[in-house]
């Protein structure tokens, strides 16, 4: 099986995708001739040529709205953000429009439109290549925000993303693209939406939460494993709308929660990870409900030491693991 | 061979901890079985704490000047008997004993998964051993007991106080939720520790006040006989027996008559019956320094006026020492308190639980009365009694206070003799 990073598996989903439907096609700021900046399209242009590859102005509105029309009309666009920082002119067409129109129609219409956009720090991006913007979209019913935590499940997540007649947001940790490797398999395979999934069964502290931060807290588990914590992380994959089922479950199993973000911590999915919790676990929580997130800061600092603060990591999990551990 | 657990015992009524003050083997000690291993004071009495198996001591888990609930481990003795019923707890508290005597504040703090499981399984959490933060008990030591079935549940607990004590009564108390603000000391107020017995005084009072409800009665008693007769033997009596011949000695005979006559006072609410006692035995309250003892004089009514006397001048003695004995304080069927003695003329005593009534025996004061139509000056005693009312009503104790008036009216060299 062959072992691919984080941006390939990207790759290899949206290829695969486009030879499987010729609705698929893609669009966003440099994603043809170019490749993407991050390489995430690269050679799809010569293999499928401008047509379904189609270089964009800088005008976040319009790669929504085209996409938003042309998924309406039949096509499954896969529309490209630059960065998830720049996706906030277009907020009103995702938000208004794709997420709305099923509803709006009364089920005459729907939008079946993939939006990717890579989120989050820790790259030296500072202000404007660092944010995390899942929250913003997290409270409208009709839009599905999947991030990925690992290349296995972000080839299996995009196509099922591709395939949704829905509109997905899907955000991808620029940090993980080269950080992460793991095999993946060739070809067919899709992971269902909506579904959270345990990415390590433990019995002391279950760990909450999705994207790069499973990654960390990955790390975190394996060492506290050699000082007898035994760690479950539950990884949500699915962050809007929340998969309660496997949340209450695993909150019920260990009875002490640590829910995980980058974003800062209020108003982020962990508050209402956290309140799904308490409406439904109150009998088997053993511990008070623990958020470890990014503080309340506007913006992800350029300089290194302030960027590694603001930053979740390892050392932070392991240390909140342990407390809850212990309590 | 097989490693058992020796507790800390139940040594007496109403107690639930002592402090072990003084080990009297060492690990690798050789014991036999009833051999004296520790001497623990527990808020009402000193005692030694017997060996339940004959062994070498393998592990001492309390240490001197630990406070070790009823229940909880002291030691491990490595036993030469077989049968081990408990051999399957031996191992789990080792590692807790260094928490144990640092910060214990979250011992009584239960989450809602703790609260559950211990309800669902009938768990006594005051038995088990946290392994949390500062003491708490987590939601795997209640899963461990549950899956190891070993749990000491309410009802175990229940029985085994009430087969080893005659406290009937103990078992429906349910402490009062006390939700209280905390009191802050200012600067230049003394703080005082609150020691054992002052705590065993605030929670048996705090206990008879919230689940008895009290009713009073007083009567006026004329006592000018009484104090004529003793005021005439007094003297002598010091002489021959060494001791006073104090007033409270013919109190207590007269309310010992009266209790004979009236058994209904001579009882305690036991929830579905109410047991009345055939001993009389009353408690009389001593007060040493800051401290206040209930020994009890047992069989009042078989004793003569001497033997009273006698009884309260050796008990006062032995409380003053601090030698007072467990069974010097047990089985109290009625209480007496001596209010007078501090000046009192009027009170309201609290009932000494589970007993269902006190008598306070005020000052004898010489006050004007009037007997046929005419002034007298007479010795005049308050009595003042307290009652449970959900075993008495104010017509028998009305009658027993009446009996008592009349037996102290009547009172003679002809009627009470003193030996």
């Amino acid at each position: 099986m062959p072992v691919l990073n984080y941006i390939q598996a990207v790759k290899e989903a949206l290829k695969e995708e486009m030879e499987r439907d010729e609705k698929v096609y893609v669009l966003g700021e440099d994603v043809g001739v170019r490749g993407g900046v991050f390489r995430a399209t690269e050679g799809l242009y010569e293999q499928f040529g401008e047509l379904r590859v189609l270089d964009t102005p800088l005008a976040e509105s319009a790669i929504a709205g085209v996409g938003i029309g042309s998924a309406m009309y039949g096509m499954r666009p896969v529309a490209e953000m630059q960065f998830a920082d720049f996706i906030m002119p277009a907020v009103n067409q995702i938000i208004s429009e794709a997420a709305k129109i099923r509803y709006r129609s009364n089920n005459d219409w729907h939008c079946p439109i993939t939006i990717r956009a890579p989120y989050g720090g820790g790259v030296h991006g500072a202000l404007y290549h660092s944010q995390s913007i899942e929250a913003v979209f997290a409270n409208q019913p009709g839009l599905k925000i999947v991030m990925p935590s690992s290349p296995y499940d972000v080839k299996g997540l995009l196509k099922a993303a591709i395939r949704d007649d829905d509109p997905v947001l899907f955000l991808e940790h620029k940090r993980a693209y080269r950080l992460l490797k793991e095999e993946v398999p060739e070809g067919e395979y899709t992971l269902p939406i909506g579904k959270a999934d345990v990415k390590r069964t433990g019995s002391d502290v279950t760990v909450i939460t999705y994207g790069l931060c499973v990654h960390f807290a990955k790390e975190a588990a394996e060492k506290l494993e050699q000082q007898g914590i035994s760690t479950e992380i539950l990884d949500l994959r699915t962050v809007y709308p929340l998969d309660k089922e496997a949340i209450i479950h695993s909150a019920s199993k260990t009875g002490k929660v640590l829910l995980v973000t980058e974003d800062n911590k209020e108003g982020s999915i962990i508050g209402e990870v956290a309140a799904i919790i308490s409406e439904h676990c109150l009998f088997d929580l053993d511990a008070p409900i623990q958020r470890l997130a990014g503080p309340e800061v506007p913006a992800m600092p350029y300089a290194p030491t302030l960027e590694k603060e603001f930053m979740m990591n390892p050392d932070k999990i392991e240390a909140a693991i342990k407390d809850l551990a212990e309590f | 061979m097989a490693t058992q657990r020796i507790n800390m015992p139940q040594l007496g009524e109403s107690v639930t901890e002592g402090t072990i003050s003084n080990w009297l083997i060492k690990e690798g000690d050789q014991v036999d079985k009833y051999d004296p291993i520790a001497e623990v004071m527990t808020d009402k009495v000193n005692a030694e704490v017997p060996s339940s198996f004959s062994g070498v001591i393998k592990e001492i888990i309390a240490i001197e000047g630990e406070v070790i609930e009823v229940g909880q481990l002291m030691c491990y003795i490595e036993t030469t008997e077989s049968n081990a019923p408990e051999q399957t707890q031996q191992k789990q508290p080792v590692e807790k004993t260094s928490t144990q005597q640092s910060d214990r504040s979250m011992k009584n703090r239960y989450s809602p998964a703790v609260m559950r499981i211990a309800q669902e399984n009938d768990i006594d959490l005051t038995t088990v051993e946290g392994s949390g933060k500062n003491g708490r008990i987590t939601r795997k030591d209640v899963e461990k007991i549950v899956k190891e079935g070993k749990q000491v549940s309410r009802s175990d607990k229940a029985q085994v106080e009430e087969t080893s004590q005659n406290n009937e009564a103990l078992e429906e108390f349910t402490p009062p939720i006390i939700r209280r603000k905390s009191v802050e000391a200012r600067p230049g107020d003394r703080e005082i520790p609150v020691t054992g017995l002052r705590r065993t005084i605030a929670q048996n009072m705090v206990r008879s006040k919230t689940e008895i409800p009290h009713a009073w009665m007083m009567i006026e008693v004329d006592v000018t006989n009484l104090v004529a007769y003793r005021n005439a033997e007094k003297d002598k009596f010091k002489e021959n027996e060494g001791y006073n011949l104090s007033y409270f000695a013919f109190f207590l005979n007269a309310v010992a008559k009266a209790l004979k006559k009236f058994p209904e006072l001579n009882s305690c609410w036991a929830g579905d019956k109410i047991i009345q006692r055939n001993d009389i035995n009353l408690s009389i309250a001593v007060a040493h320094e800051h401290e206040l003892y209930v020994p009890v004089i047992k069989n009042v009514d078989e004793k003569s006026i001497k033997g009273i006397a006698k009884e309260i001048h050796q008990l006062s003695r032995k409380a003053r020492t601090g030698t007072l004995s467990k069974e010097d304080m047990e089985d109290g069927t009625f209480t007496v308190n001596n209010t007078g003695s501090f000046g009192s003329v009027e009170s309201m005593g609290v009932i000494n639980y589970p007993q269902s009534a006190i008598l306070q025996v005020e000052s004898i004061v010489k006050r004007p009365v009037i007997i046929d139509d005419m002034f007298a000056a007479r010795d005049m005693v308050n009595l003042c009694l307290s009652l449970d009312h959900r075993v008495l009503d104010g017509v028998i104790c009305g009658a027993f206070l009446s009996h008592v008036k009349a037996i102290l009216e009547s009172i003679s060299s002809d009627t009470t003799p003193i030996y």
